[in-house]
């Protein structure tokens, strides 16, 4: 009978880890469970609910640093900065609708350690330039933590950058320290109708190499009678959005017609490329990282293949639905990217490890990390398919 | 400062070692005669000196894997060294250790203009990647001020800042790949062209590791396009308070500058009296504020910065007009070091970062320590992240002073960590702050550090003596366990 451990202190949290390696037990750390439909399907492992680690710690928005217990809801971070006028700059997102569930359960500790990062990635860096800092229990059941709580530090290792998308696999997270930034003061969307991939991708590397500062760019495929969308996102103070909304469609004439949308258009395309609804569905969901240029390629041969798709960060990043791990993975390989799968059956995530397996001595310097912080295997839960000496 | 125990029995086979490394890199690339170590003696951080057993400068990535397999095979440390400009301590040789000098890793290897990324050998200068990429508007944006001398290798080591590192990030958020050889002798590519990589983020943890993981071999780093305009403000204020609120409020506006550098009276006369650009000497602090991006924005926030300060109490306040003119308000600022070596014979950098709300208390406080350890200090920094660089100025030649000035140091760090902030911002632990690392960081925090250390040199070969105050082996810090903080093994070597 697998167990449900919800410690509410460092302490005990210390305990159930040191017990869990003490026992052999290994222990499935769970946030809101908003992604506990990714990676392999999990057997024998005792849960670990971090849930009681909730609540703002400290938020001074003079200084940019906002500190929350690992569990807090990312949906009350978002609302408490939101009311002065901050932003998580990496626009988290919460994953919960790619698997038919309800959105709000993700937790700002989950959507770090999974590394999730929405549009204005682009522009404003991701969840592992975010994080400042944390505190932890490791794998070894002691308490630690890495960073500090200002933006410029060189102290020791950057562990926070470790810990950003690490899956859990070094430690249980119960606070981390977030930069915030202010939000901007306007926003305008600009567009290009009926393009196709490789047309888009040559639209959006003219944006990204001219002086209009684009701050978030992604193409929709034509949908349901809804034309493709080239989008370009600027924001900023007033005067320069509206500068750059002049200058944009001059650099981009040679591409296509560029046209201001709505302020509800444009928040409902982003919001479509940011939780990526044009893909939910039943069919396998890959989040393919690549080389910016090759995003318009890569679209149209997954196209090509029957995937349905669309393109984010300017072409850095492509989400597309297909079944076929081996043709979707040898795609990103073959121009340098990597594929993550992040929605997939059952019988398909038990054989096909949801992150893609990096080369063979990268993989074994990651086991040497992973066991510095985790010596037992405890958070070795199965879920990714890499650990042949874990218990 | 102490540094590890000298291995005579390496000392002893050192010819062994020469003829073993002469086997690896044939011709010039192996430097052994007293003479010629005598330029490696130390990094920027001249206050330590110490010649290396040998010098050994690779041309290729499999001789740099030759070396680094031998070594590790016979025993043999390593202390890696990029351009030699490291203010920490990070490239000082030890006696018995071999220096790996990266200087003929010095090709710009592709420029790729829609990926937006140049790929370079690590010896390539800082400044030489935005020379490549600037014909076409393009530039490479962390600028420690040593960008004409300093490598991207080293950079990589240190995780470089600059001065527009507000706006645009320090070395980390603007790498996207190495290639890197362990001390295995194992050649592994992290990372690449795209935004993150699979898996543990590897290369986040090489990025500031100071030498002691691996030896990089290429790096990627993003390029950008310049911006179109950018433009600067000079503020004067009658005290360092309003300066520093005025800081505050410009962040806290919604504004982020792409830099905004502070400094106290002590410092403006200096850097004046050093280029003559025009700094007001009537003030007690001065602000220089640079925006950039379109001109609209620049025009529009100049006006708001200006408003602010205005606001703020500035007694003075000129914005540039032209480039010549904002290069004038820069000079002085990027003299500012320099220009110390006028006052006074020799001056001792500090690096602490603190939170910005601080910033009035802390340099009242360093005020205070000043008087203290009677040594001035002037104060230049990077006001808008809260990264501190006070300049104490003392005459290594009067006995005693370097050692206040090194005390008087320690205090100002001590002082940065007491108020939430941390050792150090941009220059790196290095020798310099190794043994103040336990004021930042438990027994325990350090001791997880180093398990991350021995998986990647389980031998502890890779510059050793830098970074941790105490060196663990690392099979017994595999086994240890900390209990509210109680040090454990005290017999091990501390230094």
């Amino acid at each position: 009978m697998m167990a449900v451990h919800r410690p509410t202190t460092i302490e005990a949290l210390c305990e159930v880890v040191q017990t869990a390696a003490a026992g052999g037990t290994t222990l499935a750390i769970r946030g809101g469970g908003s992604k506990s439909a990714i990676g392999a399907p999990i057997g024998g492992a005792d849960t670990l609910d971090m849930t009681a680690f909730s609540g703002l710690i400290d938020y001074v928005p003079a200084d940019l640093v906002l500190v929350a217990g690992a569990g807090t809801p990312l949906a009350r971070i978002e609302a408490l900065v939101a009311d002065r006028g901050q932003m998580l700059a990496f626009e988290p997102f919460d994953p919960a609708p790619l698997f038919g569930e309800t959105r709000g359960r993700a937790t700002i500790g989950g959507v770090l350690a999974a590394g999730l990062s929405g549009p204005r990635r682009l522009s404003a860096g991701g969840a592992r330039d975010h994080l400042l800092g944390f505190e932890a229990v490791s794998g070894r059941g002691e308490a630690m933590s890495g960073g500090a709580r200002v933006v410029k530090n060189v102290t020791g290792y950057d562990l926070p950058k470790l810990i950003a998308g690490s899956w859990g696999r070094l430690a249980a997270l119960t606070s981390v320290t977030l930069k915030t930034l202010p939000r901007p003061r306007a926003t305008a969307t600009l567009a290009i109708e009926g393009l196709g991939p490789e047309q888009a991708q040559a639209a959006m590397d003219a944006a990204m190499a001219s002086h209009a500062e684009i701050a978030a760019a992604a193409h929709l495929p034509a949908s349901d009678g809804a034309p493709a969308y080239t989008l370009f996102r600027l924001a900023g103070f007033d005067p320069s959005v509206e500068a750059r909304c002049t200058l944009l469609p001059a650099l981009l004439n040679a591409h296509g017609q560029l046209v201001r949308l709505d302020a509800a258009h444009a928040e409902t395309l982003w919001a479509e490329v940011r939780d990526v609804t044009p893909l939910m569905n039943d069919r396998a969901l890959w989040r393919i990282l690549l080389p910016p240029s090759h995003g318009g390629g890569v679209a149209l041969g997954l196209n090509e293949r029957g995937a349905d798709w669309l393109i984010d960060w300017a072409g850095g990043l492509v989400w597309a639905c297909h079944n076929d791990a081996e043709m979707v993975r040898g795609m990103a390989h073959a121009v340098g990217g990597h594929a993550t799968l992040i929605r997939g059956s059952e019988p398909m995530r038990a054989r096909t490890p949801f992150l893609d397996p990096p080369a063979a001595g990268v993989a074994r310097l990651a086991e040497r990390v992973r066991r510095a912080f985790d010596p037992a295997g405890v958070f070795e839960t199965g879920r990714f398919l890499d650990q042949p000496d874990a218990h | 400062m102490r540094m590890p125990e000298v291995d005579q029995a390496v000392l002893a086979r050192r010819d062994a070692i020469v003829a073993a490394l002469r086997a690896i890199v044939p011709g010039e690339g192996v430097i052994d005669e007293e003479s010629a170590l005598r330029p490696y003696e130390s990094d920027a951080l001249t206050a330590y000196r110490q010649p290396p057993m040998v010098v050994v400068l690779p041309e290729t990535v499999e001789q740099v894997a030759a070396i680094l397999r031998w070594c590790h095979d016979n025993n043999v440390k390593v202390v890696p060294r990029g351009a030699g400009t490291s203010l920490s301590g990070g490239s000082l040789p030890l006696a018995d250790a071999v220096l790996l000098g990266m200087s003929k890793f010095n090709r710009i290897l592709a420029i790729d203009y829609r990926d937006r990324v140049a790929v370079v050998q690590p010896g390539v200068t800082n400044l030489a990647i935005t020379k490549a990429v600037e014909g076409e508007g393009f530039y490479y944006a962390p600028d420690p001020s040593s960008q004409i001398a300093c490598s991207i290798g080293g950079n990589v080591a240190e995780n470089a800042g600059g001065v527009h590192c507000l706006k645009y990030g320090v070395t980390t958020n603007n790498v996207l790949g190495v290639e890197f050889v362990t001390i295995e002798g194992e050649v592994l590519r992290l990372g690449g062209r795209q935004l993150e990589p699979s898996g543990l983020d590897l290369l986040g943890i090489i990025v500031g590791s100071e030498g002691l993981l691996g030896v990089v071999t290429e790096v990627t780093v993003r390029i950008l396009p310049r911006p179109e305009t950018a433009r600067a403000l000079l503020i004067g204020f009658a005290s360092v308070a309003s300066a520093a609120s005025c800081v505050t409020e410009i962040i806290a506006s919604g504004i982020i500058p792409a830099g905004m550098e502070m400094m106290d009276k002590p410092a403006i006369h200096a850097a004046e009296a050093f280029v003559q650009v025009g700094y007001p000497l009537d003030v007690e602090a001065l602000l220089i504020v640079e925006l950039d991006g379109p001109s609209a924005e620049c025009d529009h926030l100049i006006d708001e910065v200006q408003r602010i300060a205005s606001g703020q109490g500035a007694v003075s306040c000129r914005a540039s007009t032209s480039e010549s003119e904002r290069l004038a308000f820069w000079a002085g600022r990027k003299a500012a070091f320099p220009a110390m070596g006028r006052v006074a014979p020799d001056y001792y950098c500090m690096d602490g970062t603190i939170p910005r709300g601080r910033l009035v208390e802390v340099l009242e406080r360093i005020s205070a320590l000043s008087t203290e350890h009677d040594l001035a200090v002037a104060n230049v920094f990077h006001a808008g992240d809260g990264n501190l660089h006070p300049l104490i100025l003392y005459d290594a030649n009067n006995p005693g002073e370097l050692e206040r000035a090194e005390a008087f140091g320690s205090d100002i760090l001590r002082l940065c960590v007491a108020v939430g902030g941390v050792l150090t911002g941009e220059h790196g632990v290095g020798v310099e702050k190794r043994d103040l690392m336990p004021v930042m960081f438990s027994e325990s925090d350090l001791a997880q550090q180093q398990r991350v250390k021995c998986a990647f040199d389980p031998q502890s070969l890779l510059n050793p003596g830098k970074v941790f105050p105490v060196l663990h082996r690392c099979a017994e810090l595999g086994r240890m366990h900390v209990h509210k903080g109680a040090l454990p093994h005290p017999e091990l070597p501390r230094f």
